[in-house]
């Protein structure tokens, strides 16, 4: 793999291969025009990225708890604002961006506190979210990101249920209603649109959050050659609109002309097979209301 | 402790809480992240005061929770930056799983814990549950007696911390300490400063060109060396403790040591104990001893590392010793008890030694509680079974 891709994140950590957030990872911290320092809670991208003694990263970086990487990224960056006043200010007196990493569980779940907490005081840092709708690192139980439908270890597809009956937390809005200045939906199989989105977002005075759709091969259950087909058909459903929010101001970034019926996307994996039983067909129906309404939504605020 | 007063050194009243902060006002921390929760709160009030008006260059991060305050001290610490925290019962609680990291990655941070009962009931006032409750965290435990004592571990606690790579937790009763207005003597400010020193750890998260990863996945085969190492780490902190308050005597006159023996020398009937207590245990041990009984106090300073084999040194000549607990192990013997026994088994002294439980949730401990804890030992009256002082 090329040294300039590779020159924050190397390649040899042991994500499963189909995995999504390597790419997030690497996409996302090239783009700083500054030396990062990443923290990083508990989770699937800690855990294939740090197997003592050997470390992918090849930036400064932090693993503390699960459910704390918004305030552990709070006393660095309050760190660094008080070490930079001093004598030898660290790296030289030069900027230092200030990076955390999270899955869904840890941030829309044990770690929604901790982040409204660094967002409230707001910290000069960038938040992503590698959302892969659900606890996969344990084996895929259910987070309040995963979807409605979908199979999970905790939420089983039975003769009685239809796996998870709860919607999606809408972490954008819980995050927007604390006024930070720049956040944004993106998605891994959109590289361009994510470049741009981390620019701005490593731009932006004060917090930022980026929220990326990122697949999960082994408890979606597809192959692992289909990870950004499958991630193309999230957008391309409107399951996943790529939009950000600037000062308030919604815009969408990439508006389908044709969307394709959510049965697409949802057919792609085993996690939403028992939709497709007979008995399910008014639960897609209903899947593709919500997926509808939501985007009529989002189109409402992007007007 | 040993006071040799110099009247050059400045004498002012405060409270256990304004100890504590006037003693961190010296230091100087880079970051202090903190959250409210009594008794604590007058702590961190008192600090924001002195942010405030510019009288420190502290960072002071108003957190969230006190989970988030130790995780901000964590990730602050791990940047190369002095840091604090000061936190009570339900908060010490709610850190509890971040102390273990924190001293697994083996950062110098400093913690001031008002020591106080913890919920259900609850309750806001003294005792030393919260405290026991971490007390296999891997930190470093001083208690403090009194005004003077929190001031005084306050700025030893740092210097430790940072000389062993260990978090320290200085320990004072909650109200009982944190709340008495009690006259102490301060050192001077540069003084202090010059003590402790800059601080300047080798790898940090801020040093970008030499990037360091921190708090790694240790699986079967390094996980257990790593444990194994923090327990050394803890061993040698004994020897640091002992060269530091040699030091802190130079510039204070006052001399510490792992624990405070008052007139333990000739004494057949000793009681232990930790903390505020121990103020009412010595007015005790004075009256008993114009009385003729040969009676002393055993005064734990250094409760993590546990100095077992130098406390069964001072106990071996006792005839019979009582430990005053202010915790409960619920479902076996009391902490202090514990480590009595155990320091005293691992001698060849054999010593009847007997548990008392007082003042949970800040009942009040009288002399006449203390005088009469003497006679039972006085008396030979044994059980063995754990006594209540209610």
């Amino acid at each position: 793999m090329n040294q300039e891709l590779n020159k924050n994140f190397a390649s040899g950590h042991s994500a499963c291969a189909g995995c999504g957030f390597p790419t997030i990872v690497r996409t996302i911290l090239n783009e700083s025009k500054y030396p990062v320092v990443v923290a990083n809670a508990t989770g699937c991208l800690e855990v294939t990225s740090t197997l003592y003694p050997f470390t992918a990263w090849k930036v400064p970086y932090i693993h503390s708890a699960f459910e704390n990487a918004g305030a552990t990224i709070s006393g660095i960056e309050r760190a660094y604002k008080a070490l930079k006043k001093k004598k030898n200010p660290p790296a030289g007196g030069k900027k230092i961006k200030f990076v955390a990493f999270s899955g869904d569980g840890g941030t829309f779940d044990i770690g929604l506190q901790a982040l409204s907490g660094a967002l409230e005081r707001g910290h000069d840092f960038v938040y992503v979210v590698y959302d892969n709708g659900g606890y996969m690192n344990t084996g895929n139980q259910r987070s309040s990101a995963t979807p409605y439908g979908a199979n999970t270890e905790t939420t089983p597809a039975g003769s009685k249920t239809i796996g998870k009956i709860e919607t999606r937390k809408n972490l954008m809005e819980i995050v927007n209603a604390h006024g930070i200045n720049y956040l944004a939906q993106a998605n891994v199989a959109y590289l361009p649109d994510l470049k741009m989105k981390a620019q701005k977002a490593f731009e932006t005075k004060g917090p930022s959050f980026l929220l990326v759709f990122s697949p999960c091969t082994n408890n979606w259950k597809f192959p692992t050659s289909q990870y950004v087909n499958i991630a193309k058909l999230a957008t391309e459903t409107n399951f996943w609109p790529l939009y950000e929010i600037e000062k308030g101001k919604y815009k969408i970034n990439k508006i389908i002309e044709n969307p394709k019926p959510i049965a697409e996307f949802l057919k792609t994996q085993g996690r939403f097979k028992h939709l497709f039983e007979k008995k399910n067909r008014k639960v897609l129906e209903n899947i593709q209301e919500m997926v509808d309404e939501e985007w009529n939504r989002l189109v409402n605020l992007n007007k | 402790m040993t006071n040799m007063t110099n009247a050059t050194k400045k004498r002012i009243a405060l409270t256990g809480g304004a100890a504590a902060a006037e003693a961190l006002r010296q230091i100087n921390p880079d970051v202090m992240a903190v959250y409210p929760i009594t008794p604590q709160t007058t702590i961190i009030e008192a600090y924001a005061k002195l942010a405030a008006d510019g009288l420190v260059n502290t960072e002071v991060i108003q957190v969230e929770s006190e989970h988030s305050a130790m995780s901000a001290c964590i990730g602050a610490s791990a940047a190369g930056a002095r840091s604090v925290t000061a936190t009570s019962s339900q908060g010490l609680l709610l850190m509890h799983e971040m102390l273990y990291i924190a001293s697994g990655l083996r950062l110098p941070i400093l913690m001031v814990d008002s020591a106080r009962a913890v919920s259900s009931p609850i309750n806001i006032h003294g005792d030393h549950s919260d405290v026991m409750g971490v007390r296999d965290s891997g930190w470093i435990q001083i208690f403090s007696e009194n005004a003077q004592e929190v001031y005084d571990n306050t700025v030893m606690g740092m210097k430790l911390a940072e000389k062993v790579s260990l978090p320290v937790m200085v320990i004072m009763d909650g109200f009982n300490t944190s709340h008495s207005v009690e006259n102490l003597e301060t050192a001077d400010t540069k003084k202090v400063r010059k003590f402790i020193g800059e601080y300047r750890p080798e790898q940090t998260l801020l040093k970008t060109n030499q990037p360091v990863t921190f708090g790694p996945l240790a699986l079967q085969n390094s996980y257990f060396e790593f444990k194994i190492d923090q327990e050394k780490a803890m061993m040698s902190v004994a020897d640091c403790y002992a060269d530091i308050t040699a030091d802190f005597a130079e510039i204070s006159g006052r001399r510490y040591n792992f624990f405070e023996s008052y007139k333990l020398k000739d004494a057949e009937y000793i009681i232990v104990l930790a903390g505020s207590a121990a103020g009412t245990a010595k007015d005790v041990v004075d009256k008993l001893r114009q009385n003729g009984k040969k009676v002393g106090l055993l005064k734990i300073n250094l409760f993590r590392p546990f100095p077992s084999a130098e406390i069964a040194e001072a106990l071996k000549n006792a005839k019979s010793i009582a430990v005053l607990d202010r915790a409960q192990s619920i479902g076996t013997m009391p902490p202090f008890y514990m480590e009595i026994i155990n320091s005293l088994n691992a001698t060849k002294y054999k010593i009847q030694t007997a548990s008392y439980i007082y003042g949970l949730g800040g009942r009040d401990i009288f002399a006449k509680d203390i005088e009469k804890v003497f006679m039972d030992l006085i008396k030979n009256k044994f059980s063995k079974e754990i006594k209540y002082i209610q």
